[in-house]
């Protein structure tokens, strides 16, 4: 275990400076951000003092040397556009994006598990196959797509709910939080259902498969033997069994859940890491998008890593030494 | 996927279904046939033919060449479906966007983009994973080790991401989303195509070869790459799906293709601005043409894998 962190750990720094180079690179190749940020009509000295303030007329390599330093203390760069740390800037809009992944796992555990019991109880009723078929449809409708429909109908010809922004909030520690008012928690619901689809999808698959499966077992006859209620064998029982799987793949869909939020964020204006750094390519604001994405590589190594730790804990049979780190 | 007992040496199996008459049941043959059981996934298949027909014959089709601006009229603009060209009198079934542009004309094109580009990663994200997948299960040892350490890195990170970051660094264009659509799709090919290779790689006629020391070219291609081939096409035709999926969220995020090759992403997020004053048509019927493309392609991936499955086979 303790080996299996060690090179765990080393391996994740590995896979980050390379990142951070591949990241610098790539980004800082890319136009040149002082023609979008100072005004045509500048005189060249101007133009040049620009140059010189944000430190683009130094070489690469320097560039990076410094970044790297600054990265170290935890300094990733002025954004051009807000004159802000870059890191705060992404720091401060990081709830907002939690807040709307959770929202969206917890409406696809809500409705998911329910409706794949009753798809796997009854696999073969026309109850059963209108779910499946939702299913389907669940994976095969674009998220943004859905997004803009969600607003058309629910915003606009029926007038519902808002559609974009955030709405009320309340400090939780410090941490603004929407859902616990009413009007934050109207702005929440299109987003965060919009988000949830595809992990809708997603349990209902798993739920049924599990349930079918679990349903042959001889722990179902031996407790419907002991008399017990069809409600309690499926409610407690087969539950049960069917959770452990169902979680293990939600958890490890949360990061995905997260990168997916740039989409929703966009198409409902929702104030997240997500719509930042859509904004921040679009005006080439470079340290905003090389903090973001390193952040977002650093929240996925740490996502991956706790996985293949909880995996140990929760089976046994699972060995990390069998793991490759 | 032939059967077990009529290959104990792989040349002369190909040359027995060569000469095979036509009473025999080949695995070509109960292929099809498995296929055609399922109602749903016959109409799927259809369904995606017309799709790729219509995006051939696109310009044959539209009543109007929605990128020649000569056709097009501004006062047009923005006309619910239904309504009439004065000009030329045929009729916008499905309304006009914000240049007076048919949606009808203009989605039959954009269908064309979006087809291609997502086949065309497709395709280039399976030779590329496949190598890799085969290289990493024939050879195993160290190249193994590092090309799957690779993969799995890569399937560590949601593929949106990947695709983000690569067209932040290169900007947009047709070449550059299929390259970051290859980049974001080649590792599921390669971890699919290891899994099964070492699988066969372990069977007798793989021995065989080796035996009649074959030289590696001809075992991977000849004898290993077809026997790989069933779970191969199963997640092609999945990816094909994800890839125009992709594609269009990617154009919607204004990140993806430029305005002059415009795919089924890029005109939903034309209409995105209009949608609040209750024009639904310019973002609501590109995004019907994009559900139907994925929806068919969906519903074949999903008997293709029932019937190439070993496991189910009756």
């Amino acid at each position: 275990m303790l080996v299996f962190i060690i090179r765990r750990t080393f391996q994740s720094a590995a896979v980050l400076l390379l990142m951070s180079l591949l990241v610098f690179i790539g980004v800082y190749a890319i136009g040149n951000p002082v023609d979008i940020l100072i005004s045509p009509e500048a005189t060249p000295q101007e133009y040049a003092d620009a140059v010189k303030a944000l430190g683009l007329d130094r070489p690469m390599w320097e560039q990076y040397g410094v970044f790297f330093i600054n990265a170290l203390k935890g300094d990733l760069g002025n954004s051009f556009v807000f004159n802000e740390p870059a890191l705060k800037l992404i720091v401060q809009r990081m709830p907002a994006t939690l807040e709307l992944a959770f929202g969206a796992m917890f409406i696809a555990v809500i409705l998911g598990i329910p409706l794949g019991m009753i798809a796997g109880i009854k696999s073969e009723s026309i109850t059963g196959r209108a779910i499946m078929s939702g299913s389907i449809l669940g994976f095969s409708l674009p998220t943004f797509w859905v997004g803009l429909m969600l607003i058309m109908l629910f915003a606009v010809i029926l007038g519902w709910l808002p559609a974009s922004g955030r709405g009320a909030c309340v400090d939780v520690w410090g941490v603004p939080v929407s859902f616990l008012t009413l009007d934050g928690l109207s702005h929440i619901i299109l987003p965060a259902f919009n988000l949830g689809l595809f992990k809708l999808s997603l349990t209902i698959r798993l739920t049924r498969a599990g349930t079918r499966e679990n349903l042959q077992f001889d722990y179902v006859k031996f407790a419907r033997a002991k008399g017990l209620s069809n409600f309690r064998v499926i409610g407690v029982h087969v539950l049960k069994n069917i959770l452990i799987p169902v979680v293990t793949v939600l958890g490890l869909e949360l990061g995905n859940v997260i990168a997916f939020a740039v989409v929703t964020e966009t198409v409902f204006a929702w104030p997240g890491m997500g719509k930042l750094i859509i904004d921040s390519i679009g005006v080439l604001d470079r340290p905003v998008i090389v903090a973001y994405l390193l952040i977002t590589v650093v929240m996925f190594i740490l996502i991956n890593f706790t996985v293949d730790i909880l995996y140990s804990i929760l089976d046994p049979r699972v060995r990390l030494g069998d793991i490759k780190a | 996927m032939s059967t077990p007992e009529n290959h104990p040496v792989p040349d002369q199996n190909a040359e027995l279904n060569v000469v095979s008459s036509s009473d025999v049941e080949t695995p070509l043959r109960r292929f099809v046939s498995d296929f055609c059981e399922s109602k749903v996934a016959l109409a799927g298949l259809a369904l995606f033919i017309m799709l790729i027909g219509i995006a051939i014959l696109a310009p044959f089709l539209t009543p109007q060449d929605p990128y020649d601006l000569a056709q097009l009229d501004i006062m047009d603009n923005r006309l619910p479906p239904g309504e009439k060209n004065m000009a030329y009198g045929y009729t916008y079934w499905l309304g006009t966007d914000d240049q007076g542009r048919d949606m009808l004309s203009g989605i039959f094109f954009g269908l064309r983009t979006s087809l291609s580009v997502g086949a065309m990663s497709a395709l280039l994200a399976l030779i590329f994973g496949g190598s890799m997948g085969l290289t990493a299960a024939y050879f195993g040892g160290r190249i193994d080790t590092l090309i799957m350490r690779i993969v799995d890195i890569q399937l560590s990170f949601p593929a949106i991401l990947t695709a983000l970051v690569l067209l932040a660094i290169l900007g947009q264009g047709v070449d550059k989303i299929i390259i970051a659509l290859i980049a974001a799709q080649w590792a599921y090919y390669a971890r699919t195509v290891r899994g099964t290779a070492l699988v066969e790689r372990r069977k007798e006629y793989i021995e065989a070869a080796v035996c009649l020391a074959l030289s590696h070219k001809r075992i991977v291609f000849r004898h290993l790459l077809p026997n790989c081939l069933p779970p191969l096409i199963v997640v092609a035709t999945v990816q094909v799906a994800h890839a125009i999926a992709l594609e269009a969220t990617l154009s919607f995020l204004g990140l993806g293709l430029p305005i002059t090759e415009p795919s089924l992403g890029l005109l939903i997020a034309n209409g995105f601005e209009y949608m609040l004053s209750g024009k639904y048509w310019i973002s609501f019927f590109p995004g019907v043409a994009l559900l139907i493309t994925i929806v068919s392609i969906n519903l074949v991936g999903d008997q293709l894998r029932d019937v190439l499955n070993p496991r189910l086979q009756k």
